[in-house]
């Protein structure tokens, strides 16, 4: 009956149903017998009401009967729930997804790194929910699977089995500034050959720079890099205003910054670009806002700066 | 014969002689004026909310203002309309009168809980015109967001926080006034349900506000001294905000929906001519809402990482707190049994909320249990569901008290032809524009989404459309109330048949409503 794209679907699905299907039932009967009642009481037809004080059977009855009904619902919610909590298999695959204004990233343990999930299909797959910033909340909606990633948590977690080849959206559903709405990624599920294909091939670092093949390989990975931290959710390599400057045009322009409040020129060398990326609020390009981008020192080295650099050179 | 409250003059002059008058009928009046025109405001932002949406990508704003707008909707409907709404208005001018009073116990203080929400309401909107910008962060302000963002966050959550102490005030001279003041004869048992109601909500009021007020010290202490109670990156911990924010904010939607419970309680036998069906069922249910509604808060957190047994208790407790709640609907539809029925606005406003107050509760059962709930938390179906409890409870309940009690306080009577359709517009555009979130959320759509993947716009227009009609619904009502309330047909003391103590005084009161305090010899609600 229930089309088990994840292993949880069902047990979800099932809750959903019994509960509406109660809740349909009761709205319907009593908005039925109250319209009834309006109806057939209304003071045309009845000039003289009863005076009922109440009724204590009436009072017990429908105290105990509601009280069995969500005693129900509640079962089946932690049944359908409990498998989502408890451990994932041991012999899931391991994978780190990476939340943060405003892109999700994927981590592999061979050290493959993607934009979107890609995962085999009947095998158990288990996420390290990690937050770089601030809160968000990693959603599936058709694997019926939600979870915050918290920043500073290193609980958040999350196991599936994928059932169905097949693409699906992934949100973020909490809110989480600027371009929360666009913070979403997809889930590929991929039959396991496939997957183990793609898997085998560290090469193709990120299927998505394939065919990009005029730039240096240090520039490629500069690419990469912008990719894995996210950058790109602020900055656009196409001239577009995001939350950041673009990248399109950078090196060797003239920059207007604003430092410690005065509006001052600076030439933009590599000087410049490791600043702007250790230390992001000490000099803001005018016309935006300080406080958005964090610092990545220490998460960033000066030499993958330098290939970094060498990618905003591809983009004149 | 006295005058009237209305006309009475005392020391003070011209506009003086209400914000300074200690009379509760004027300074429910005075809330009122303030409640309606925030809600106004609270609304348009709504609408401008849902032109946004009608398609995807940019309609008409940025993706910061909308960030914007639909912060200050949600601080300006939650704060300064709802919680205050109906024990600020209704309370304050009826809660004396039906229990056969002169007054609240505590006048003066009563005039400083209004001018507290006056401060505290412009310091909160002043963070939409001063400093860097308007708050983005969501009524919520969670962190660590709410002290990253360089939004003006801090007068937004310093004016939550004045606002907070006047709730407790009123709270606390609400207690005291239906402790010491309730007429000779008058019994615990026989106090009508609308002052028990606010009973109940006085006590969370006192004791729930205080932990907000706390909660929102504490980012202010993090915005302004970096002290990090709850940044990661200085080993705090952003889960214990939202804990502290949900203990008081879950309890607080109790203070929403418990008077408006007791303005239907109010409606309904007035209308049908017949007691409340289970008076006494009716007054334990609105005590254990009180007391249930302060261990369910985990229940907006499902999905943060709590332990799985703080989960399943919190599921539970919260599938108990739907009891008393479904034990009044019950007693409401039973009211109706064998009555007399006088078919008019306030009843229709009384009727059409059980039925959305059903729905909204129903779908809080699917909120309520775990494994629906991960699904849908944090998507477009809990914004419908908390719409139809607060909008369509606390609104519709709001709406029907202001037509029901409308001719006892301007002495007036609204015109009916108006008032219905107004009522049958906003119901037809309300179940449109929120009708289509449960949908929206139950495949998938985060909620505070500025723009939306295409397969969700089919249910988005018909929301957006929805908002045009309601807001043209309330238009029509509260245009209607305005006009009639200057030009309407003078109304009688009692115009409806109605048996509790504020239609025995002369429409609208005299100062100090009672010129000999009755004695009471029966229970609320008897007709011949
Ligand atoms: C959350 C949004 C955001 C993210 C993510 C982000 N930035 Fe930025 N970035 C900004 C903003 C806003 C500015 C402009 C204000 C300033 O100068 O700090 C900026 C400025 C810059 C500048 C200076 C541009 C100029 O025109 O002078 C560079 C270079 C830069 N970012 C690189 C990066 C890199 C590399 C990353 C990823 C490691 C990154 N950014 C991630 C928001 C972001
Ligand atoms: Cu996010
Ligand atoms: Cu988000």
């Amino acid at each position: 009956m229930f089309l088990n794209v994840s292993n949880f679907v069902e047990g979800v699905d099932k809750a959903f149903v019994f509960i509406f299907a109660i809740c349909v039932f009761l709205l319907v009967g009593i908005t039925a017998v109250m319209l009834y009642f309006i109806y057939r009481y209304n003071k045309k037809r009845n000039p003289k009401a009863t005076q009922i004080h109440g009724s204590t059977s009436l009072e017990l009855i429908w105290t105990i009967v509601p009280l069995i009904i969500v005693l129900v619902m509640f079962a089946y919610g932690w049944t359908g729930w409990k498998p989502m909590k408890e451990k994932a298999p041991d012999d899931a695959m391991q994978i780190t997804a990476i939340g943060r204004m405003w892109s999700f990233g994927f981590e592999y343990p061979n050290g493959k790194y993607t934009d979107s999930l890609y995962v085999p299909q009947g095998k158990p797959v288990e996420l390290d929910l990690v937050s770089e910033d601030v809160v968000h909340s990693f959603y599936i909606p058709a694997f019926r699977l939600k979870q915050d990633m918290v920043p500073g948590s290193d609980k958040d977690r999350m196991w599936f089995i994928a059932n169905s080849p097949g693409s699906y959206d992934i949100f973020c559903a909490e809110y989480c500034g600027l371009r929360h709405s666009y913070m979403y990624s997809s889930v590929v599920v991929m039959p396991p050959d496939e997957f183990e294909q793609w898997y085998a091939d560290t090469a193709a670092v990120q299927p998505e720079t394939a065919g990009e093949t005029e730039m240096s390989a240090d520039a490629v990975a500069g690419l990469n890099i912008l990719k894995k931290n996210g950058c790109n959710a602020c900055h656009s390599m196409d001239g577009t205003r995001l939350v950041g400057p673009s990248y399109k045009g950078l090196m060797g322009k003239t920059e207007t910054v604003m430092e410690n409040g005065e509006e001052k020129q600076v030439e933009i060398d590599r000087d410049y670009i490791v600043r702007a990326i250790y230390h992001p609020d000490e000099q803001i390009v005018k016309g935006y806002q300080a406080g958005q981008m964090q610092s990545y020192e220490g998460k960033i080295s000066e030499k993958e700066i330098d290939q970094i650099i060498e990618y905003f050179k591809t983009l004149q | 014969m006295e005058p009237n409250y209305l006309e009475y003059k005392g020391k003070y002059k011209g506009i003086f002689a209400w914000i300074f008058s200690t009379d509760h009928k004027r300074i429910g009046l005075l809330y009122l004026y303030a409640v309606g025109a925030f809600f106004c405001v609270g609304a348009l932002l709504g609408l401008l909310m849902k032109l946004e949406l009608i398609a995807p990508d940019k309609t008409i704003m940025e993706a910061q203002v909308y960030n914007s707008v639909f912060t200050l909707h949600g601080i300006t409907m939650i704060f300064l309309v709802v919680i205050p709404g109906l024990p600020a208005v209704f309370g304050n001018f009826l809660l004396p009168i039906m229990i056969g009073a002169k007054d609240v116990a505590f006048p003066k203080l009563n005039l400083l809980s209004w001018w507290v929400y006056v401060f505290g309401a412009l310091l909160a909107l002043s963070s939409q015109f001063m400093g860097s910008g308007p708050p983005d962060t969501g009524w919520t302000f969670y962190a660590p967001y709410s002290f990253q963002t360089q939004s003006n966050v801090l007068p937004a959550v310093m004016g939550a926080f004045v606002l907070g102490f006047s709730s407790i005030l009123t709270g606390l001279n609400f207690i005291v006034t239906m402790h010491r003041m309730r007429a000779p004869g008058m019994g615990w048992f026989r106090m009508p349900l609308f002052p028990w109601t606010l009973y109940a909500t006085a006590w969370i009021q006192l004791l729930a506000t205080p932990i907000v007020g706390i909660t929102l010290l504490m980012i202010v202490a993090e915005r302004t001294l970096g002290i990090g109670f709850f940044d990661p990156a200085k080993g705090g911990d952003p889960i214990l905000y939202q804990h502290l924010f949900w203990i008081y904010s879950h309890p607080a939607v109790y203070i929403m929906i418990l008077p408006a419970m007791g303005a239907i309680s109010e409606i309904l036998p007035t209308f049908s001519k017949k007691p409340i069906f289970g008076y006494k069922a009716l007054v334990f249910s609105s005590l254990a809402i009180a007391l249930v509604g302060y261990f369910v808060w985990g229940h907006h957190m499902f999905t943060a990482g709590m332990s799985g047994t703080a989960l399943y208790a919190f599921s539970f407790l919260t599938f108990l707190v739907a009891i008393p709640s479904a034990i009044k609907v019950f007693n409401w539809v039973s009211t109706l049994y064998k009555a007399s029925i006088d078919m008019q606005t306030p009843f229709y406003w009384a009727t059409s909320f059980i039925f959305v107050f059903m729905i909204g509760g129903f779908s809080g059962l699917v909120l309520g249990a775990l494994a629906t709930n991960v699904h849908v938390h944090d998507t477009a179906f809990v914004v419908a569901h908390f719409h139809f409890i607060v909008f369509g409870g606390v609104g519709y309940a709001f709406f029907g008290a202001i037509h029901y009690w409308f001719p006892k306080i301007w002495g007036r009577m609204y015109d009916v032809k108006w008032a219905n359709f107004g009522w049958l517009t906003f119901f037809i555009g309300y179940l449109a524009l929120y009708g289509p979130m449960f949908y929206l959320g139950l495949v998938g759509m985060p909620r505070r989404y500025f723009d939306y993947l295409p397969e969700y716009h089919g249910p988005n227009i018909l929301s957006s459309l929805g908002a045009i009609v309601m807001i043209g619904g309330l238009a029509i009502i509260i245009t209607n109330l305005i006009i009639s309330s200057r030009r309407g047909e003078t109304a009688k003391a009692n115009p409806w048949g109605g048996s509790t103590l504020e239609w025995t005084v002369p429409s609208p009161p005299p100062l100090e409503n009672f010129e000999e305090i009755p004695v009471v010899d029966k229970n609320p609600y008897e007709y011949k």
